[in-house]
């Protein structure tokens, strides 16, 4: 791989999958192929911390099939590390880790600790660097009591930091996440997103994470990929998905008395309560002329600003559809 | 080290459902004293059927109740656990590791076969031992020939299970295949009679397929019917189709790979 290019390169990536459908007024079931990924286009750098979020069935999983070269697309090009996926599935396997929420990738009946052994022999980790990452992680993620018990028989969150130790004992490049804090407590998921964070200061390590936990996105990363019908529908960074999705921020004013819906410039009222009133404008404006031109007509007791919320945002992204298909 | 490392793991899983083995050995014992009588009953009717005498006959059913679990002449063993996880997708995390799958599981089941062989081979084979008269292999050099033939016995029991386990990448479920699969398995691999006491073209097609290597190749060796090149060729065979069969599940594999879904995301 070239110094300068990217890790992850995705050009015009496609899959279509061959389905079997059925049709009224025909005995037998006509073959059909539906598009689940199409148009897919982008460039992770090394040390990037990319979402990759969309509703289900968006083609998510199929993409990160492809990336991982599990899957081979049916159009396009797909490069990570320099390497052709699918050709080269089992080079590149020792460069990548993968974690899935849903899924373990450890060795149910085995203790822990014969899951790190396999895997040291697997990914040929030399006994030192398998030695200094086994203690750092099993430190850092708390693990150290849990290390003789089968699998089986951890609690979620253990099992989560024991795929996450599993993944990152032979110093992946890319690290994918599928999920990771699904069904985790509050506790443990601020724990497991600091730890990830560090990870990526420390070592850069560049983390593609896939989650429909908006918090998980907003902890973590810079960049989010929205994909939605196979392609995406954004790619940039957190902030500027608002301004995408048309959201809006919302002004909160308590008058001193109750009084008609206030009229000023660049916002409109949506809901009256008592001297209470909600005035919303686009989350890209500024709120200071709004909130100046409120103070200079009215007596207002208190102020405040509501932030949009992103999943209305990504909701909202959603529900106006895929412009790539619009356009064909 | 890799690949021995999982079989002395697959070993230490098996051997942690012991009240399974002990019963396991005791209806091996009971099926072998049953079919002992039946045969011994056959042999005196016709002393020299099939070129086997009455103590080759009795032998040999020893040797079927002793191979039926190392070999996984049913089916099951390790090649469940990939079904399993090809029907739950969990087979897409096989696949993300920078190691073949068909060595992976093969080195599995050779651990799971070798707790079976010190299990459910050798405890059954002791009551025969006690309660009929069972012959030994004639020679070291004997010996050492079954030994390589029962390996070779698993090599190819494990790639038809894993050809079977692997047709859930289509079907999703390989049940119905493998009670088909199972059902050839018995008829052909000599464990209900022996191939030699097929007729005609009948026992000539049964030699001939890869079930021979299960049972019969193994038992012929152990009672000493194959001599000098003799004893090369029936190797020859198991190891022939060892080979032709591993190459088919590595192809199986690439054509899934290719042609479809792994499960769920």
């Amino acid at each position: 791989m070239s110094a300068t290019g990217p890790l992850i390169d995705v050009r015009d990536l496609e899959r279509t999958f061959a389905v079997r459908r059925r049709v009224d007024g025909r005995r037998r079931r006509v073959r059909d192929s539906v598009l689940a990924v199409h148009d897919l286009t982008f460039a992770v750098a090394a040390g990037e911390m990319v979402g990759y979020i969309g509703p289900n069935g968006a083609g998510k999983s199929t993409t990160i099939k492809m990336l991982t070269g599990i899957l081979v697309p049916t159009g396009g090009q797909v490069r990570v590390a320099g390497l052709d996926p699918n050709r080269d599935r089992v080079e590149l396997a020792r460069r990548i880790g993968v974690v899935f929420g849903q899924r373990s990738t450890l060795w149910w009946d085995l203790p822990l600790r014969d899951s790190f052994e396999l895997l040291q022999k697997m990914y040929r980790i030399s006994r030192a660097r398998y030695r200094d990452n086994l203690d750092r992680f099993v430190d850092l993620l708390d693990l150290g009591d849990q290390l003789d018990t089968p699998v089986r028989q951890l609690s979620l969150g253990q099992r989560m930091r024991g795929d996450i130790t599993a993944a990152l004992l032979h110093d992946p490049e890319v690290l994918y996440l599928d999920e990771p804090t699904i069904g985790l407590d509050v506790v443990s998921k601020g724990r497991l997103r600091e730890f990830l964070r560090a990870l990526n200061d420390e070592r850069g390590t560049t983390l593609v994470l896939t989650t429909h936990d908006l918090q998980d996105i907003e902890a973590l990363c810079d960049r989010v990929i929205v994909i939605d019908h196979g392609t995406s529908v954004y790619d940039g960074p957190l902030a500027g998905l608002h301004a995408q999705g048309g959201s809006s921020r919302t002004l909160v004013v308590d008058l001193v008395d109750e009084a008609p819906p206030v009229v000023v410039p660049g916002a409109t009222v949506r809901r009256v309560e008592g001297p209470r009133q909600w005035l919303s404008f686009p989350a890209d404006a500024s709120a200071a002329p709004i909130v100046a031109a409120v103070a200079a007509s009215y007596d207002v007791a208190d102020l405040s600003i509501q932030e949009p919320d992103i999943e209305d945002v990504i909701r909202e992204l959603y529900s106006r559809g895929p412009e790539p298909l619009d356009r064909r | 080290m890799l690949h021995v490392a999982i079989a002395t793991r697959a070993f230490r899983r098996y051997s942690t459902y012991r009240a399974a083995t002990l019963a396991g050995i005791f209806t091996n014992s009971v099926f072998g004293i049953i079919y002992s009588f039946a045969y011994l009953a056959v042999w005196r009717a016709n002393p020299t059927a099939g070129g086997y005498d009455a103590q080759d006959a009795v032998t040999y059913v020893w040797l079927g109740q002793a191979l039926l679990m190392t070999i996984a002449l049913w089916g099951g063993g390790t090649t469940d656990d990939l079904a399993e996880r090809i029907r739950t997708g969990d087979v897409a995390i096989d696949l993300y590791r920078p190691v073949g799958l068909v060595g992976w599981y093969l080195a599995s089941d050779l651990g799971r076969a070798a707790y079976h062989l010190l299990t459910r081979g050798v405890g059954p084979t002791l009551i025969g031992f006690l309660v009929f008269d069972i012959s030994l292999p004639s020679s070291p050099l004997n010996a050492l020939a079954f030994a390589v033939s029962l390996v070779l016995a698993v090599v190819v029991s494990f790639a038809i299970r894993f050809l079977v386990a692997s047709t859930a990448f289509w079907l999703l479920d390989q049940s119905g295949v493998k009670v088909m699969s199972g059902a050839f398995a018995i008829f052909f691999s000599g464990m209900m009679l022996p191939l030699v006491l097929f007729p005609g073209w009948l026992g000539t097609l049964a030699r001939a397929l890869p079930w021979a290597s299960y049972v019969q190749v193994p038992a012929d060796v152990w009672l000493g019917k194959h001599t000098g090149l003799d004893l090369l060729a029936a190797l020859g065979f198991q190891v022939m189709w060892a080979v032709v069969l591993l190459a088919a599940c590595q192809g199986v594999l690439r054509l899934a790979t290719r042609k479809v879904v792994v499960q769920g995301g």
